[in-house]
Parts: structure tokens; sequence; C-alpha cells
């Protein structure tokens, strides 16, 4: 029945106009925290780039005409020469530098990956399980952490590289077991807020173990504050393998990493600069890249620190 | 304060004591010795060495005869070369290593507070842009590239300064390493001080102190730099620790006759003696700069002795 002031008919057509709109959407975290990073232009080009170097690093060797441990006997110690493919040069034993320089990158960034994913699960589980029981157990287990931390880092780094052989495999864990500790003072800090609140209560009024809970309710809520002090931590981890190689101590010949092309064309970079600068550049490139892609996710899952 | 400053020393004893006991058993457990050469020794000369290093002992007793040396300040024999101790090579090594690492504290912090300073005044003008870059560089690069790069520059390019190498009482030589030392530690400390200054520019006080007709600089020496200073502080004695631990690998870089040196050609050797006696020495160090920061902590803020 229309009404004499014809209010119905307008209000049923803002109605039908407000049905016709989109409903607003809820966004929920991750988005929220997505769309702030895609405003970074640092971050997001950051990712872009390695991104790109992961590619070319994995796939890349299979279309350079040489191979990381071929050797080019007519061109030994020879700048770029695109006619014969070797775009970045040869070193002193006639290997092609792109190849070596791949092959590197590769290795540097599967030492930092496995290191990584090390260093994270001790590190998050070790500090959920601290702040979760809290008391003793906390007191004890971070008493454990503080050793460990007066332990001079690069020291302790040699030693076990040292007396464990020098093996890729140990190598990766070596560092991933000593970079967890920050990682777990982090999260013990977190667990520490999130175990005090209703759901927590919850699950453990519902029956769940202490394990249930923590890898349940409590890991998933660490998310923002690993993920970001992950990204932080692969280029410590690139930085730490790289130095040990080029000490001597990390990857051996004829495998190679960044380190290790870099510190055999540190002593060279006078007569043949090519072997330094390309390891170089994709290492500071990485290493940049990395850290502007931290500070940017930093800043996109934790607003209140701007 | 007295009594915070007292149950933190008994606080830090447990913790050097374990940690002297991880670092013990990880170096003993390992495989292989420092008398395993290329040349196998005769087993009676084999069986002399180990004796007179206590090596044929239960692992538990050796342990116990080395902390007891060790409280009494004896950190132990090298291995491999008769007759030198760690004592020795300490007094060999470590002053240049303190120089060098004492050096680079203080350039750094000073360019570090100042860089931080200015970039925080010029914020987001070119001045901020350029030192933000330069910071960059230090946190990114590692410190052996760095090196390289400089050396190539410096040393062998331009040819202003000795690539490497040490003469003795040469200030020439210690620039570069300095340098390459220095860099991320005054990046790092100009990053907490360009944050912590620009909270502080824009806190209620100093917009008070601007609004009562203070010049900028007055309002910057006395009532904005000190506040925002506080960060940087808290970063000093971790940050001295790393300049100790990271000068190694420095000296290792440019060849210079530190503690570095002598400790991975140790490490190589397999030369626990050594290897243990510079690993627990810079753990006392590392534990004490620790405890130094902490109790000046507690004398800034008196909410951290009560706790």
């Amino acid at each position: 029945m229309p009404g004499i002031t014809g209010k119905d008919t307008v209000l049923m057509d803002y109605a039908n106009k407000l049905a016709a709109l989109d409903a607003p959407k809820g966004r929920s975290l991750t988005q929220d925290a997505l769309r702030r990073l895609s405003k970074n232009k640092a971050a997001v080009v950051s990712i872009g780039l390695v991104i790109l170097i992961i590619l070319v690093a994995f796939i890349g060797p299979f279309f350079v005409p040489w191979g990381y441990s071929e050797v080019d006997w007519t061109s030994i110690r020879k700048p770029p020469d695109f006619a014969k493919g070797h775009y970045l040069g040869t070193d002193q034993n006639g290997r092609d530098m792109l190849a070596r320089v791949l092959q590197g990158t590769q290795m540097s960034l599967i030492v930092a990956a496995v290191a990584t994913v090390v260093s994270v699960s001790i590190g998050v589980i070790y500090g959920a399980v601290s702040g979760y029981f809290g008391g003793r157990v906390d007191s004890l287990m971070m008493r454990f952490v503080d050793v460990m931390y007066a332990l001079p880092y690069i020291l302790f780094v040699i030693i076990l590289v040292v007396m464990f052989g020098r093996n890729p495999v140990l190598l990766f864990v070596g560092i991933g077991a000593i970079e967890w500790l920050t990682m777990a003072r982090i999260v013990r800090g977190q667990t520490l807020s999130i175990k005090e609140k209703e759901f927590i209560e919850a699950a453990r009024a519902s029956g769940a173990k202490p394990f249930t809970i923590i890898m349940r309710h409590i890991v998933p809520n660490l998310t923002g504050p690993v993920v970001i002090y992950a990204t932080l931590t692969i280029p410590e981890i690139i930085i730490a393998e790289s130095f040990l190689s080029y000490l001597g101590l990390g990857v051996q010949e004829p495998q190679t990493s960044l380190g290790t092309l870099i510190s055999a064309g540190a002593p060279v970079a006078e007569v043949l600069p090519w072997m330094l600068l390309g390891p170089a550049a994709v290492l500071v490139t990485l290493l940049l890249c990395l850290t502007y892609i931290g500070d940017g996710l930093r800043d996109a899952l934790d607003p209140k620190d701007r | 304060m007295l009594g915070y400053a007292f149950r933190r020393v008994l606080s830090a004893i447990p913790i050097a004591l374990i940690a002297v006991t991880v670092c013990f058993f990880i170096l003993r457990l390992a495989p292989g010795g420092p008398f395993d050469g290329e040349r196998a020794l005769p087993p009676t000369v084999l069986a002399n060495l180990r004796a007179h290093y206590n090596l044929d002992q239960p692992l538990v007793v050796q342990y116990f005869i080395y902390v007891w040396r060790l409280i009494q300040g004896d950190l132990g024999p090298s291995m491999v070369i008769d007759g030198f101790d760690v004592a020795d090579l300490i007094r060999i090594g470590f002053p240049f290593t303190l120089t060098m690492a004492l050096c680079a504290f203080v350039i750094a912090t000073s360019i570090g507070i100042l860089a931080g300073i200015l970039a925080a005044v010029n914020q987001n003008k070119w001045p901020d842009y350029v030192l933000v870059l330069i910071v960059m560089i230090g946190v990114v690069i590692p410190n052996f590239l760095n090196a390289a790069l400089l050396q190539l520059l410096f040393g062998v390019h331009l040819g202003w300064l000795p690539a490497g190498g040490w003469v003795s009482g040469s200030i020439a030589h210690l620039v570069l390493p300095v340098t390459v030392l220095a860099w991320p530690h005054a990046a790092r400390i100009s990053r907490l001080m360009r944050g912590s200054m620009i909270e502080v520019l824009g806190s209620n006080y100093v917009r008070t102190a601007r609004a009562k007709g203070l010049g900028e600089r007055l309002v910057l020496a006395r009532h904005a730099i000190k506040p925002a200073l506080l960060p940087v502080v808290s970063y000093l004695g971790p940050g001295l620790s790393y300049l100790l631990t990271g000068s190694l690998a420095v000296e290792q870089i440019f060849g210079l006759p530190g503690i570095g040196k002598y400790f991975v050609t140790a490490a190589l050797n397999r030369d626990y003696g050594i290897v243990l006696g510079t690993t627990i020495l810079y753990m006392f160090i590392i534990l004490a700069l620790n405890l130094i920061v902490d109790l000046v902590y507690a004398w800034l803020d008196p909410k951290v002795r009560y706790r």
C-alpha cells in the first residue's frame, strides 16, 4: 500500500540501490597487512627482485652454456666474452663465472632456507614452551639462553664447523642451531601475554593438553613476530655462511657459495675484477632486498610501531 | 643499589660456570684431536703427550682439573705449540685487539650519534636520505666484502693507505680495519638515534620548549638529545662485545696480529687449549659487559632495582 507522502517508494528505491551496491567487506588482519605492504614501494620491488634471483639461480644453470665445474682450456682468466658464452668472464681455472655465481647463489639460498627453518622451529617451540609453562621451567630455560648468549657467536660457529667437519648439512644445522636464541626470547615474551587470553583458558577448560594448546592455539598467534624476525634472520645467516666460506671453513670446491666466490675473488680483484664484482653484486642485492622486506613486513604487521 | 649489584654479580657466576662447562664438553666430545697429524706419532710419544695434557684421564676428571686451574687464573696451555699457553696468547694479541675495538667503538659511537641527530633534524630531506643510504650499506654489506672493496679502492687504485699487514705503531695501517669494524656499529647506532630522536622531536615537551621561544639549537641541546640517547646507551654494551668478536674477523682479513689470527689457526689445528681458553676469555668479557650495562641501567632507572 503506497503511502500518501510517497515515503515508501523513496525508501524502497534507496533499499534497492543499497542492495545493488557491494556490501562493505570485512577485511582480515592479513589482508590489511598485505595492503600496507603493497603500498611500500621498496618492499614490493625487493620482493620482486628476490623472487627473480631465486628463479634465475635455480633455472638459470640449465640455460648457461657452461657448467659450474667445467673447464674451458682456451679461456683462462679472461674478462667477459660474449662470443664464447662467458658472460661474466672466467676464473683462474677457466671455469665460467656466470655458472659459478648461479651455483653459489643457489647454495647460499639453500643454506639460508634450511638454517632459517631450523632456527625458527627451535626458537618458536623453545620460546613457546618456556613462556607457557612459566615459573621454574621458564627461568631454567631462559638461563640456558643467557648462557648461550654469553658464548661468542663467531667463535662458536668456527668451533662447530672445525670440530664436526666441513659438511654442508652440518653447516646448515650449526648456523641454525645458534641463530634461534633471539627468536626464543621474542616468542617467549609474546607467549607470556597470549597465555593469559580467554581462548587459552577456554582451551584449557575443555581439557586440551599443554602440547595441543601450544601447537594449536599459541603458535598460530605468533605468526606476525615470527615472520618478521625470520625475514631478518635470513640475511644474517647468509652473512654467517659467506663469512665461514670466506675463511675457508664453509662450502668446499668444486661446490661454491657467494662467500667462497668472494673470498676467491678478493685477492685477485686488482687484475681480475670481474671475479669479485659478480658475486659481490648478487650478495649485496640479495641482502639489501631481504632487509627491506623485513623492514616492510615489520611496518605492515605491526602498525603501532609507526 | 649495592644490594642489587650484589645479587646481579651472584647471578652471573652460575651462568659463567655453565658456559664454561658447555664449551668444555662440546670441544671434547667432537671427533678429532690436536695430535692427529698427517704422520701418525709413535704410540709411546702419543701416550706421553696425552698424559702431559691429562688427556688420558676420564673426561670428568679432566673437567675438574680444568675448572680448578681456571679458578686460579690459568686459562690452559696450547696443545700444539710447545711451551705456549693462552696467557701468552692474550699477552701478545689482546692489547692489539682491545685497542682496535676501543678505537672503533669511540669513533663509531660519536659518528653514529651525530649522524642520527643530523638525519632526524633533517627528516625526509637530502641529508637524511644520504645518511640512511650510508647506514643501509653499513648494515647490509658483510665486513669481509666491505674490507675487500675498501682495500681495492684505497689500497690498490688510489694507493692512499696500505691494503693490509701491520707495521708497529703505524696509524695508516689501522685506518681501513677500524673503518670496516666501525661502519656497521655506527650504522646501528645512528639508526637507533634517528628513530628515538624523531620520536622525541614530536613530543609535547619539545613543543613546549619551542613555544616558549627557545632557539632550535637550545631545544636540541637542552631538551631533545638527552632523552633520545637512552636506547643508544642500552645498545652500547652488546655493541662493544660485538666489536670485540667482530675484530677477530677483521684481523684475519687484514692480517693484523691480534687474537683473531691465532684463534682461527688454533681452531684449524684443533688446538683445544687455545680455542677453549680464548672462547672462555671472550665469554667472561661479554658477561662482564652485560653486567656493567645492567648496573648502569639500574642506576639510571630505579624501577629496575626493585623488581
